[in-house]
């Protein structure tokens, strides 16, 4: 559609015209500027964590292990060179030879999110899988970091209109009341 | 002949003054978009729509994806 649109802007004399093909799905998950109605929907990047440890697939994981525990995280995400996530360190990794390398131990492709992911869903899904923590990169696999459940549902919470909350109270009320 | 770019050209492009159009129709649009992007949908787009761009200027046209 862009395209077709970009010949015919150059068929009316614009010069020169370009065609971003990979489009608004594109820069949106690359967690870019949004504008419209949806932009003030609560997503994925609003609550990230962005300061979380990594590793590299050759690291020892003892050496790794020391580096998280100093910083208070029990996960690790492995990472290439161009921070793209490889791969994951839970707590089972840790009970690991800590001379072993971490890609012979670490969860391979783990499960990632976008960052224009839109929260409530994502929460919700994340309950239902009984998931705490799940990873946020681009649309390119670059690390953006960790979103905890519990900071999405501190958000939610927090964006729950008043009267809505006003209204579950009355609601509850009404039960008790019956 | 149109030139097709990443979102890296778009923001240089954009950084430069480069008009960024979104083909997609108004109710699409409307729920998100590019900062500063203007819709002309494909269907509409004539001698008429366009006259809110300069054409001294560069245009970047996109849709949903690679449609």
């Amino acid at each position: 559609m862009s395209s077709r649109a970009a010949w015919r802007l150059e068929s009316l004399g614009f010069s020169p015209v370009y065609r971003y093909a990979a489009g608004k799905r594109d820069w949106f998950a690359f967690g870019l500027p949004m504008e419209g109605e949806f932009a003030s929907i609560p997503k994925a990047i609003d609550v990230v964590r962005r300061e979380v440890p990594t590793c590299h697939l050759k690291d020892r994981v003892g050496e790794v292990y020391k580096r998280c525990q100093e910083v208070g995280w029990q996960v690790c995400l492995v990472v290439n060179k161009a921070n793209i996530v490889l791969g994951r360190l839970r707590r089972e990794a840790w009970q690991a030879d800590p001379e072993a390398p971490v890609e012979q131990v670490m969860e391979n492709g783990p499960t990632t999110f976008r960052p224009d992911n839109f929260l409530e869903p994502l929460i919700k899904r994340m309950r239902e899988k009984k998931v705490g923590t799940v990873i946020i990169t681009d649309s390119d696999g670059v690390l953006i970091g960790i979103l905890y459940r519990k900071d999405g549902e501190g958000r939610l919470q927090r964006d729950q209109p008043t009267d809505e909350i006003e209204g579950s109270h009355a609601s509850r009320n009404q039960n008790g009341d019956s | 002949m149109p030139k097709d770019i990443n979102r890296n050209d778009v923001q240089r492009l954009v950084a430069n003054g480069a008009q960024l159009v979104e083909v997609l129709p108004a109710d699409e649009y409307s729920e998100a978009h590019l900062p500063n992007a203007i819709n002309i949908p494909l269907k509409k787009l004539d001698q008429q729509s366009v006259k809110p761009l300069d054409l001294a200027r560069p245009v970047i046209t996109y849709c949903h994806d690679f449609q």
